[in-house]
């Protein structure tokens, strides 16, 4: 959603920081505890002590307004982590710091207080109260921690409305079609305003088309609230279309982290090649893996003739005007030029305004400026500096890969 | 070559096994019969030296037993005097308040009443067999005696249901609390309904009180159970909702789990007010009025007709209570289903 989180990873604390992690069920969960944790093999462990080994030493950071992905399969163990970050499930072993505590140390009432305040949990199947109606369903959290009716009511009618259920607050949950419930789901854990989210699988349960839906009103309702989220899917899809990173999950291991174009252009295992074989790398590849150099790019210092011979050395009919400062001022065409006195200043050029595209944005959300416009496409960075140009051919050639890496695979 | 040796291994150790087992099988009936041929010599032979000690158990305890416990329960009827007068009062003023506002309500009034809550939780069908009822009751002269034996049900029922909620609670909560519980609900259960009334002889003399008691202490066990179960039963996917909130041990209980077994909890009331109306009859015995006992009168005067009129005032109003609280538990259970 945001590139903010890869350029600040190196200077920022996590938020969430989970070391060597670990679960297992069973009634021998001390003995396999202990065990050496290079040693641990899980059929051997089933076996010999009849413990199943869920998360084996899981470890990862997050990122604050980070969206945090942990994909996995069914028994990957997916869901048992997201259950350790909120104690659901006491893990076996490891630290979970959270601003830096391990909250693995809290007693209850820290718990208690941890869980009404820092993290709100969005669930799959979920999860309300069945004999409660809409609106105190959303503010069944503030109701806990002890906020007056008034009060709660009006922070929860003004979650709702912004979920999408306005004038929904007097209906029974089981009036409400499956996306109108997780959209309640969504309303009670933000109406505590958590500095996490938890999702576990919160859109696994609907229809795609509603799916899809959520997915986007998630992403508009992240930009205003910027929360960080941990956000558990089976679906890779998914996972790509609204991860800041990726965590994919197997046999209770961390297999691969990383970006979203990270873990498709290059799948640290066969297993995740076989997931990230129906993902087009066009949606993951940013626009500036394929940007070629700048080339007919002036300087308002320089003057008309150079732009001119330029043109016609080159062959190309077009040229980006920049200032001092390396910022795109605009963009002027061989007819406009032709017009111009030979000896005229860039400066009194007319210049036509044209689109810029940042660098982190992908490819596959660029294609549709190719219709409008036969030019190479500008691209800039955080500091709206010119730093390259996408050149229709190479976006051409970005698609073209990718349609034969998926049949070859 | 090898390979086939194995299988032929097995093959000749396997029905060597079978057959094995078949002649231990047979030869077993055969000790069997043998044995308890033998215990039959011997009890003969026995029988007929004739000593003592093996014909009368050697050891008697009974008489040790049973002297420490009467003992013990004089005990505690003269030093727990003072909690059973108590309790006996007031359960009497309770009861006697309760009874002269029902015998003192005149019948339009507690017709209409008991109509409108008919109609209301269980539609136009129950409050027409509600009228049906009522009419029956008044025109077989049952007025009196029937609004004696809403008095006693309602305070008997009001105590099982508030000593046996918390018990349900407590034994849903802890897995302790439960084990003793279980076998004393089995045991309770099991128990012939005669036997309860003794301790309320017992301790409270003859009278409403002990009748009281022994209704209490026989139609207890279904809510005390269903309590339970209820809340065992919520949707642990709720409850994990619920705690992921943030929720403490108490109000999980009374925001999720409570609301969300009433239905169930409904159900053990039903058993309750049920077995309490069936103990009506029982419970006259020790002096408990109303209907039950104009069966019991009319029994000893054998006026099977007065016993049958009496009779079916019970039934009429087990049916209409039941019915009631079906339906209120019909209407709960509708309000607590979740739909994916």
């Amino acid at each position: 959603m945001t590139n903010i989180v890869e350029d600040s990873k190196s200077n920022q604390s996590p938020l969430i920081s989970v070391k060597s992690l670990t679960k297992i069920f069973g009634a021998n969960e001390d003995q396999v505890t202990s065990l050496d944790n290079s040693e641990i093999n899980k059929n051997q462990i089933l076996q010999d002590y009849g413990a199943v080994v869920a998360l084996n030493n899981v470890s990862f950071d997050v990122y604050p307004e980070e969206t945090f992905v942990v994909m996995g399969l069914s028994g990957s163990g997916k869901s048992t982590l997201v259950r350790c970050l909120l104690r659901l499930i006491e893990p076996s072993s490891g630290e979970i710091l959270v601003n830096e505590t391990d909250i693995l140390l809290f007693d209850n009432n820290q718990l208690m207080e941890f869980r009404r305040n820092e993290m709100a949990m969005v669930f799959q199947h979920f999860g309300l109260l069945p004999h409660r109606n809409v609106l105190d369903n959303a503010a069944y959290g503030l109701e806990i921690k002890g906020i007056s009716k008034e009060e709660r009511y009006i922070i929860a009618k003004d979650m709702l409305v912004k979920v999408g259920l306005d004038g929904w607050e007097e209906a029974r949950t089981s009036e409400l079609s499956g996306g109108m419930q997780q959209r309640v789901g969504l309303a009670r854990a933000l109406t505590v305003d958590p500095t996490i989210l938890l999702m576990d699988e919160p859109f696994s349960g609907l229809d795609p088309l509603i799916r899809r839906q959520m997915r986007e009103e998630l992403a508009e309702l992240q930009k205003e609230l910027q929360k960080t989220i941990v956000f558990i899917t089976h679906d890779l899809d998914e996972a790509v279309s609204i991860a800041d990173r990726i965590a994919i999950m197997r046999d209770g291991e961390i297999t691969q982290l990383g970006t979203p174009e990270e873990i498709i252009t290059n799948p640290a295992d066969d297993f995740i090649k076989e997931f990230t074989r129906d993902i087009s790398q066009t949606r993951v590849l940013t626009i500036q893996s394929i940007a070629s150099e700048l080339e007919q790019v002036f300087n308002t210092n320089g003057n008309v003739a150079d732009i001119i011979s330029s043109m016609e050395n080159s062959g190309k009919d077009f040229a980006f005007i920049i200032d001092d400062e390396s910022k795109l001022l605009g963009f002027v065409d061989k007819n406009s030029i032709d017009d111009m006195p030979d000896n005229a200043d860039i400066n009194d050029m007319k210049l036509t305004s044209v689109e810029q595209i940042h660098e982190s944005t992908v490819i596959e959300d660029v294609v549709s400026m190719t219709l409008e416009n036969p030019y190479p496409i500008p691209i800039i960075d955080d500091d709206d500096v010119l730093t390259g140009l996408a050149t229709h051919d190479a976006i051409l050639q970005a698609f073209a890969v990718n349609a034969v890496q998926q049949q070859s695979s | 070559m090898v390979i086939n040796d194995i299988p032929e291994k097995d093959n000749t150790n396997i029905p060597m096994k079978k057959s094995k087992l078949q002649y231990v099988a047979k030869n077993k009936a055969v000790v069997l019969i043998a044995i308890a041929i033998l215990a039959i010599l011997v009890s003969f032979f026995l029988r007929f030296i004739d000593v003592r000690f093996f014909l009368d158990f050697p050891l008697d305890f009974e008489w040790a037993v049973k002297s420490r416990m009467n003992n013990g329960l004089d005990w505690l009827v003269i030093n727990g005097a003072w909690f059973f007068d108590t309790t006996s009062y007031w359960i009497k003023v309770w009861l006697g308040k309760l009874k002269g506002f029902l015998q003192w309500m005149p019948w339009p009034i507690f017709s209409a009443l008991l109509l409108a809550i008919a109609w209301k939780i269980g539609g136009r069908k129950i409050a027409l067999l509600a009228l049906c009822a009522l009419f029956y009751i008044g025109v077989m002269d049952l007025w009196d005696s029937a609004m004696i034996t809403v008095a006693i049900m309602l305070v008997s029922v009001s105590l099982s249901i508030m000593i046996g909620l918390p018990l349900g609670v407590l034994g849903s909560r802890s897995e302790t609390a439960d084990k003793i519980l279980k076998p004393i609900l089995d045991g309770m259960q099991t128990m012939p309904s005669f036997v309860y009334l003794v301790p309320g002889i017992m301790f409270f003399g003859l009278g409403n009180v002990s009748a009281i008691i022994a209704t209490v202490l026989y139609s207890i066990p279904p809510c005390i159970r269903l309590t339970n179960l209820g809340i065992r039963q919520v949707d642990y996917q709720v409850i994990e909702a619920g705690t992921s909130f943030g929720s403490n041990r108490m109000q999980l209980l009374t925001k999720i789990q409570i609301p969300l077994a009433i239905p169930t909890i409904m159900a053990g009331i039903n058993q309750t007010i049920m077995m309490a109306l069936a103990m009506s009859t029982i419970a006259a015995m020790v002096g408990a009025g109303g209907l039950g006992q104009d069966v019991l009168v009319s029994m000893g005067q054998l006026d099977q007709g007065g016993a049958f009129i009496a009779g079916m005032g019970i039934v009429l109003m087990a049916i209409i209570i039941d019915r009631i609280t079906q339906g209120y538990i019909e209407s709960s259970q509708q309000l607590v289903t979740t739909r994916e």
